[in-house]
């Protein structure tokens, strides 16, 4: 090792191996006061937008390009600059104009908050434009928010908002301080096949470093790696890549045991992604995209064509549709759902049928539409279920369209527990691994806080897994999973252990998973899976699983 | 005034692309042209700011008022009647 390389260690969350310049996003809080006035305010939004619009110029993706000019169109906004008007004397320094600052773009942002769905999707780009600010105020660099050129990313924690904004096309790579297999840096970078690495704790020292290493797989970061480390690893990935390509044929294990590989897909797009990959089906495919920033919900019609576009990408083969999985934490406009104190625990999922009876039905008929007219093997669940009184209320709905397959989602603990008395009521379970960490943990899995709790590997969600595991299993009924937990292989071999039939996974985690389950035999999974129930923390949990499978 | 009441025809609303154009074309007039809902058109139209936290969806309506004394006050209307009333997802 060279004397100035350092090396870190995270959880691996997306596979892969890649070298490239480091892009740190820091992200200073502004603690001191700063003393400016109004006129060097103004001085320092035109610092801002003419930042903005060289970039503009610069970035080669038309949709990064268009956020990016409406970002320099408000720092020059007229309005705004009216509002700092009221907020700070025409003239003469302010001694802390910190807050004055923050409220004077806190009530646009207000605002499109309010006004909910896309717009408020534009709150993130004016904090944006307020954090460049502070740095130009500060007379810190702002080249750092922006990434313009391919580069590794590393930051102290990403919310939603910020990877969203991020023009993921440079990302070659993501590592962050926080964070956990589920948070949301980890399933987007899965979900475009960036190799990530999260929970790799202090990232300060890297800050000075110029160019990264990280491996995916192992969750290894090495700073400013020697070249000769760097043409090692991407060598191994390489040829581990190879023997993945070699392996063909549906998913199985090392004793012939099927394991259905499935893709998750929203979108046409996904579906062509997820043949590519060689996903037996799509086991989780999302329908809320036709229906987001829609003002009134889409037709029967509009719905037919979608539906029918997929279950095309997909002939013959299995495609398991979710049916509108919407709710407050997802609002739809046309859907009128009220402000809710605790969204995760509100009216989402199969819930809205309780006030939308109409829109979920006229859902079911468009997919049962699509399903004639199509030679795919169409199995239809519903999302977020409890009892068995709203099992029988979808079935009851789902059989009146004359669709045969017909499953639910189990992600409540309610649903987990008494899966024995859903699974006479329907033809297949898929588990929602996600919300059902969430709940079993009472954590909120969007609170990057709170990401030690939000992890699938906790005993208390495997136990439960196991109830429901062991209900299919005695009942004969196929058991999937959708959630982020199929495509971490570790995981996967032990859900697999414990009844789970089938994976579904983002696309690119599919040659992952097939790879290591082909190492795998049945009765190994399943004693694994006994012992590893028995843990007390997921650390052992994790530990355990790492040395008796790999 | 020249004014106009016009339905929103982008599928996003006056949002994104079509808000940036809209705000970018009263900006380049050099005019205070002012924009709100029908019968309530006091915001000013150059503010992308204050033209998104209006939250106008498509097939929502907007007044948009031209003042008097600008030369050609009614072409310049009808230019951004244009951009209001056109689908620019459906063109892209």
């Amino acid at each position: 090792m060279k004397l100035n390389e350092m090396k870190l260690t995270g959880i691996g969350v997306s596979p892969g191996v890649t070298y490239g310049p480091l892009h740190f996003i820091s992200k200073p809080k502004f603690e001191k006061p700063i003393s400016v006035s109004l006129q060097k305010i103004f001085a320092g939004l035109n610092i801002v937008a003419e930042y903005l619009e060289d970039q503009s110029k610069l970035v080669t993706l038309d949709v990064a390009k268009e956020v990016i000019e409406a970002q320099s169109m408000i720092a020059r906004d007229p309005e705004l600059f009216e509002t700092f008007k009221t907020y700070f004397p025409a003239t003469g320094d302010v001694s802390d104009a910190r807050d004055s600052i923050r409220l004077c773009f806190a009530g646009f942002k207000d605002s499109l908050k309010k006004i909910g769905g896309y717009f408020a999707e534009r709150v993130s780009d004016i904090e944006e434009i307020e954090q460049l600010l502070f740095h130009v105020l500060t007379d810190l660099p702002i080249t750092q928010t922006l990434i313009t050129h391919e580069c590794v990313v590393a930051a102290e924690d990403l919310s939603p908002a910020e990877t969203a904004n991020m023009n993921l096309s440079f990302v070659k790579g993501i590592f962050v301080a926080k964070g956990g297999p589920t948070s949301h840096t980890a399933i987007v970078a899965r979900n475009l096949g960036i190799p990530a690495v999260v929970g790799c704790g202090n990232v300060k020292v890297i800050s000075e470093s110029t160019s990264v290493l990280i491996d995916g797989r192992s969750g290894n970061i090495f700073l400013d790696p020697e070249i000769n480390l760097v043409n090692e690893l991407v060598k191994k990935e390489k040829n581990y890549q190879k023997k993945l390509l070699a392996i063909k044929g549906i998913g199985q294990l090392k004793d012939k045991t099927k394991i259905e590989l499935l893709a998750n897909a929203g979108n046409h797009a996904d579906a062509v992604n997820a043949h590519s990959m060689g996903a037996e089906g799509i086991g989780l495919f999302r329908t809320e995209l036709l229906y987001l920033s829609q003002n009134i919900a889409p037709s029967i019609s509009e719905q037919v064509n979608l539906y029918s576009k997929i279950f095309n990408d997909f002939n013959s083969k299995k495609v398991i549709v979710r049916t509108l999985d919407a709710g407050s934490d997802k609002p739809l406009p046309f859907l009128n759902v009220e402000k809710e104190e605790n969204p995760a625990l509100g009216v989402r999922g199969w819930r809205l049928f309780r006030d939308h009876k109409n829109v979920i039905s006229d859902q079911i008929k468009a997919i049962s539409i699509a399903t004639e007219n199509s030679s795919c093997d169409v199995w239809v669940m519903a999302p977020m279920i409890d009892t068995v009184k709203e099992v029988r209320e979808f079935v009851e709905l789902a059989r009146s369209f004359g669709l045969k397959k017909v499953g639910v989602m189990i992600e409540t603990p309610a649903a987990a527990i008494l899966a024995d008395k859903i699974f006479a009521e329907v033809d297949f379970a898929s588990l929602g691994t996600n919300d059902l960490t969430q709940y079993v943990m009472a954590a909120d899995r969007l609170d990057s806080r709170l990401s030690d709790l939000t992890n699938t590997w906790h005993p208390s969600v495997l136990r439960m897994i196991q109830i429901a595991g062991s209900y299919a299993k005695k009942m004969n009924k196929p058991l999937g999973v959708c959630g982020e937990a199929a495509s971490d292989p570790l995981l996967a071999a032990v859900l697999i252990g414990l009844g789970v039939t089938s994976l579904s996974m983002s696309p690119y985690s599919i040659r992952e998973v097939k790879g290591f389950l082909s190492t795998l035999s049945m009765n190994k999974c399943v004693e694994v899976a006994s012992e590893i129930v028995r843990c007390a923390d997921y650390d052992q949990a994790m530990n355990l699983a790492r040395k008796a499978l790999i | 005034m020249p004014s106009q009441i016009v339905e929103v025809a982008s599928s996003v609303g006056l949002h994104a692309r079509p808000a940036s154009i809209f705000v970018k074309s009263v900006v380049k007039t050099g005019l205070q042209i002012k924009i709100g809902k029908p019968g309530n058109a006091s915001l000013n139209a150059a503010s992308l700011l204050s033209v998104l936290a209006l939250g106008i969806k498509c097939g929502e309506k907007v007044e948009i008022v031209v003042p008097d004394d600008a030369p050609d006050a009614e072409l310049v209307l009808d230019e951004l009647v244009k951009i209001i009333t056109t689908n620019f997802d459906e063109i892209k």
